[in-house]
């Protein structure tokens, strides 16, 4: 009991003292409790189902910032894991009979097998190489499932899948709690030593090297752990939208996936999470204009890119956020002292 | 079967070395990877179905005019959307790519989603050995061939070639040297672009016009222009022809290859970069930092 108490007391400092006093760390908090507490207030289907599909496009953009925002390897074809992860999930639904609970984790497996036999031809290359490289992959797997209609259903794909769970609201929070948990497995990663030596691998690869770090190691983790989250949420969206077809494997959904994670901010994790749940509800409330709908969505881009280019969550964390020159602690913008260190912010 | 392949590899090559050189070009000036290129191309298309069809324009006069009239909104979007994130080679990516499904969702708007088509200039065609050759199809390689002399030639011999070639060399020393870089820059847009819409403009004939026309071309362009090695126009040439003619040979001698046509051509394309990563007559950079 006095142990429960003293965790109790140390988690309620610890809220006071590091969440509270920094407006990023407020919304982040505000962001998963508003997510898990929503169904107490609707349970309209159709906000669902949006809410649904965002958290499985967040997995995405987020596995797609981890490859190419941390590791700066350009993936222009990150359409491929998705569609991996979403077909071997359907193939082992429909001919192994296997549930969704098994199904998932092996689609991803799959898509980890790909990223390896991506990753290693793609180790030679680098920028914009790299970039306009990765993107011809999802092309040619989808010429190859057009080739065997038999197996892998053609134009149509592989419909029929088994549901994920019984009800819309169960399918809610078992995408939305997946969605946090590997969001936030995600973020200790890239904040972890690997993540600091993928943020090397962008900035210099030759001094990372040169100071005995395998980075071919480091690059082919990267795309393993990529082509991994990217799988899982390929097969969520399988099971939930019970098909499996090639719209999972077109350019547009590799370019969607870039749009989102720039549009966010890339090397940051948050960033493209948080643009997918504003850009995809977004996309789908202008359904009353149809026809203007994908014209107002380039236009909304165009014009952060110009205003913002590196990003809106990092725009909006510098401008309501400082970072002390002394202690490099952030405070808030307002401040005129360090809240650590107490050195005159300017 | 074998003229069969060799027509259609020779269009289709022409048509990618076009578009590729292009590409190309502006990469190696101004470090742009301009994914909209080819949705250039589409609206080059648009233009002369609309002047050909609805305003009842010559087909000639009605090509100038588009190819003019891409060229100017290529500058205009030069200047308003790719120069101010010109420094921001990610933003730059993302900011063409909007920049196409824009131009995709314009030409949605006014001419819906129908697919049309355009008459072609000459009509008529002759045949060897059972194959039927349009005249239209032979103008068209001939146009492009005559298009490729003379941007050889305006590389080779004048002024504004010579600075295209030194900005594509070094940036820096190029500007040390006295070349106006943003002046050499939009110059070379307005050439890139104008060789998209010519591109358009010579194949809108052999084609069906939709909006998004301008998706299939650009994976191949792509894979042309990193197999031929980026920045290299020489390298972009070859590249066309060779994947032009691997796409023919797919289609007439595999079955289904329609559909693995795209496949083959990208797979010679990574097969080409494992064993020369720079591509065929890329320059292997000193680590750019």
């Amino acid at each position: 009991m006095g142990m429960l108490s003293y965790y109790f007391r140390k988690s309620l400092t610890v809220c006071k003292d590091e969440v509270l006093v920094l407006p990023s760390r407020v919304a982040v908090g505000v962001f998963v409790v508003t997510i898990l507490v929503l169904p107490l207030f609707s349970q309209s289907p159709y906000l669902l189902r949006i809410l649904i599909l965002s958290s499985i496009f967040a997995i995405f953009a987020a596995s797609w910032d981890l490859l190419s925002g941390f590791t700066g390897q350009m993936n222009f074809g990150h359409a491929l894991f998705f569609g991996v992860g979403a077909y071997s999930a359907a193939l082992l639904n429909i001919h192994g009979h296997l549930p969704p609970w098994a199904s998932i984790p092996l689609g991803a497996l799959g898509a980890v097998l790909t990223g390896l036999i991506v990753g290693i031809p793609c180790l030679r290359l680098r920028g914009t190489y790299l970039a306009l490289t990765t993107l011809a992959f999802p092309v040619i797997l989808l010429g190859i499932i057009f080739a065997v209609p038999d197996i892998t259903g053609g134009e149509l794909g592989l419909s029929g899948l088994s549901r994920l769970t019984g009800s819309r609201l169960w399918d809610y929070y078992l995408t939305s709690v997946i969605m946090l948990v590997s969001c936030a497995v995600m973020w200790k990663i890239t904040d972890s030593n690997t993540g600091i030596i993928f943020h090397a691998i962008r900035e210099d690869e030759l001094a990372v090297r040169a100071s005995g770090i395998n980075t071919i190691r480091y690059k082919l983790l990267a795309f393993s752990l990529g082509g991994f989250f990217a799988g899982i949420s390929g097969g969520l969206y399988a099971h939930f939208m019970r098909i499996a077809g090639p719209s999972t494997l077109e350019v547009s959904m590799s370019f969607t996936v870039v749009i989102w994670a720039v549009f966010g901010g890339i090397v940051t994790i948050y960033g493209p999470v948080g643009a997918v749940f504003i850009l995809f509800p977004l996309l789908e409330f202008l359904r009353f204009w149809p026809e203007y709908r994908t014209l107002a969505f380039a236009l909304v881009i165009l014009l952060i890119l110009l205003y913002m280019p590196e990003g809106l969550f990092p725009y909006l964390r510098d401008k309501l956020e400082t970072q002390c020159p002394r202690c490099k602690i952030r405070n808030v913008a307002k401040r005129k002292t360090c809240r650590i260190c107490a050195a005159p912010l300017n | 079967m074998l003229l069969d392949i060799v027509v259609s590899g020779l269009i289709s090559g022409s048509m990618f070395a076009l578009l590729a050189i292009g590409f190309s070009l502006i990469f190696g000036v101004a470090r742009i990877v301009n994914i909209a290129h080819t949705a250039f191309y589409m609206v080059a298309a648009y233009c002369i179905f609309f002047f050909t069809q609805r305003m009842g324009l010559g087909s000639i006069i009605s090509m100038l005019l588009a190819i003019v009239m891409v060229i100017c909104l290529g500058l205009l979007t030069y200047r308003f959307f790719i120069e101010p994130i010109r420094e921001h080679e990610a933003a730059v990516l993302i900011g063409t790519i909007a920049l196409a499904i824009a131009m995709q969702e314009v030409m949605l708007l006014i001419f819906t989603g129908d697919f049309l088509s355009v008459p072609s200039l000459v009509g008529g065609f002759f045949s060897i050995m059972n194959v039927k050759i349009f005249y239209q199809q032979l103008l068209t390689f001939g146009a492009v061939v005559a298009v490729l002399l003379a941007l050889w030639l305006m590389l080779m011999k004048t002024r504004l070639g010579l600075a295209i070639r030194c900005m594509a060399e070094d940036r820096e020393v190029a500007n040390l040297m006295g070349i106006n870089e943003r002046l050499v820059a939009m110059a070379t847009m307005g050439i890139s672009v104008g060789l998209a819409a010519f591109t358009g403009a010579v194949v809108v004939p052999l084609t069906i016009v939709n909006p998004f026309m301008w998706m299939e071309p650009l994976i191949i362009m792509m894979a042309v222009v990193v197999l031929g090695g980026l920045g290299s126009l020489k390298g972009s040439f070859l590249g066309a022809y060779i994947l032009g003619f691997t796409e023919a040979l797919v289609v007439f001698l595999i079955p289904k290859g329609a559909f693995l046509k795209g496949s083959v051509a990208l797979s010679i394309m990574i097969l080409v970069l494992i064993l020369r990563p720079e591509g065929l007559f890329g320059i292997a950079f000193e680590e750019e930092r």
